[in-house]
C-alpha cells in the first residue's frame, strides 16, 4: 500500500484566524461521503491543537498532519 | 415476581425519565457586556460551538442589547429618557467600544485596523456567521424596556427573538455548558 492518501476534497484555509478554520472544516466535511478524505490546510497555529479537538468531538478523523513552515496540512477522514 | 415484560416496561420508564434529565450538547451564553471585545469572544465560542457540532442561544441582556441594535433603523416615540438612552448608547456592533484602552474610541479604532490586518473577523461578520449556522439569539424584553430600546430597531437576524430570565433558565437547564459573558 502506497503512503498516498486519496484526498477527495481540497480545502485552502490559510490567512484565516480563530474560529474560522473550524467553522470552515465542519462544514467541509459534510459536503463529503462518510469514508472519504478532506484535505484542508491552515496557518492558524491554534490549529494545531484544535483540529484534533474538532475531530475527536465530532467524530471524525486525522488520518495525517503535514507542517511545513507555517502552512499545517490535515487529512480528515468523514466518519459519520 | 414481575414478568420480564413488566421488568422490561419499568426499565424503560426510568431510562425515558433519565433521557430526560440529562442536558443537551448544547451551550447557553448569557452577553451581558457591551464591549467589542467581550462580544467578539462570545461570538467567536458561539460560532465554534456550532463546529462542534453544539445547539448555541445567546441572549443578550443589560449592555449586550446595544450589540444587537441596528446601525440605521430610527424608531420615534420614545420618551425622553429613551430618547436619551437611545442616542448615549451604541447603535450596534460597528459602533460598540473596547473594554479596556478604548482612548477616546482611538484605540478601537486601532484594534479595528489590526484585526483587519490579521484576517480576524469584525463582529458584524461574525453576527452574520452566527446567524448562517442557526446560532438562536434571545434579546432580553427588560433590559430593552428599561432603556427604551423597541423592538424595531434590533437588527434583522434569523433567529432573534425576545424574551425573559424564565426562557433563559429553561434553555441553560438543558445546556451542557453555560456562559456569562
Amino acid at each position: 500500500m502506497s503512503d498516498e492518501i486519496k484526498v477527495d476534497k481540497v480545502m485552502d484555509l490559510s490567512g484565516l484566524a480563530c474560529p474560522m478554520p473550524v467553522v470552515k472544516v465542519s462544514k467541509g466535511i459534510k459536503e463529503i461521503e462518510v469514508g472519504q478524505v478532506l484535505e484542508a490546510t491552515s496557518t492558524d497555529p491554534g490549529s494545531l491543537t484544535d483540529f484534533p479537538v474538532w475531530a475527536r468531538t465530532s467524530g471524525n478523523e486525522i488520518l495525517k498532519t503535514d507542517q511545513d513552515g507555517k502552512n499545517i496540512k490535515f487529512y480528515i477522514q468523514r466518519k459519520s | 415476581m414481575a414478568t420480564i415484560e413488566e421488568q422490561v416496561a419499568e426499565l424503560k420508564t426510568q431510562l425515558d425519565a433519565m433521557q430526560s434529565k440529562t442536558p443537551s450538547n448544547k451551550l447557553s451564553m448569557i452577553v451581558f457586556s457591551g464591549d467589542l471585545d467581550k462580544a467578539l469572544a462570545a461570538f467567536i465560542i458561539a460560532t465554534g460551538a456550532t463546529a462542534m457540532g453544539m445547539e448555541v442561544v445567546m441572549f443578550f441582556t443589560f449592555w449586550g442589547t446595544t450589540v444587537m441594535r441596528a446601525k440605521n433603523k430610527n424608531v420615534g416615540g420614545k420618551d425622553m429618557m429613551g430618547t436619551m438612552f437611545g442616542a448615549m448608547l451604541p447603535k450596534g456592533a460597528e459602533k460598540v467600544k473596547l473594554s479596556q484602552m478604548n482612548m477616546g474610541g482611538m484605540g478601537t479604532a486601532m484594534m479595528k485596523a489590526l484585526m483587519k490586518k490579521k484576517n480576524v473577523a469584525s463582529l458584524p461578520e461574525m453576527i452574520a456567521l452566527a446567524e448562517e449556522l442557526e446560532v438562536k439569539i434571545y434579546v432580553c424584553e427588560m433590559s430593552m424596556d428599561l432603556m427604551g430600546f423597541k423592538r424595531e430597531e434590533m437588527v434583522d437576524y434569523e433567529g432573534l427573538s425576545f424574551a425573559g430570565v424564565a426562557t433563559f433558565l429553561e434553555e441553560a437547564q438543558n445546556s451542557k455548558v453555560q456562559l456569562f459573558i
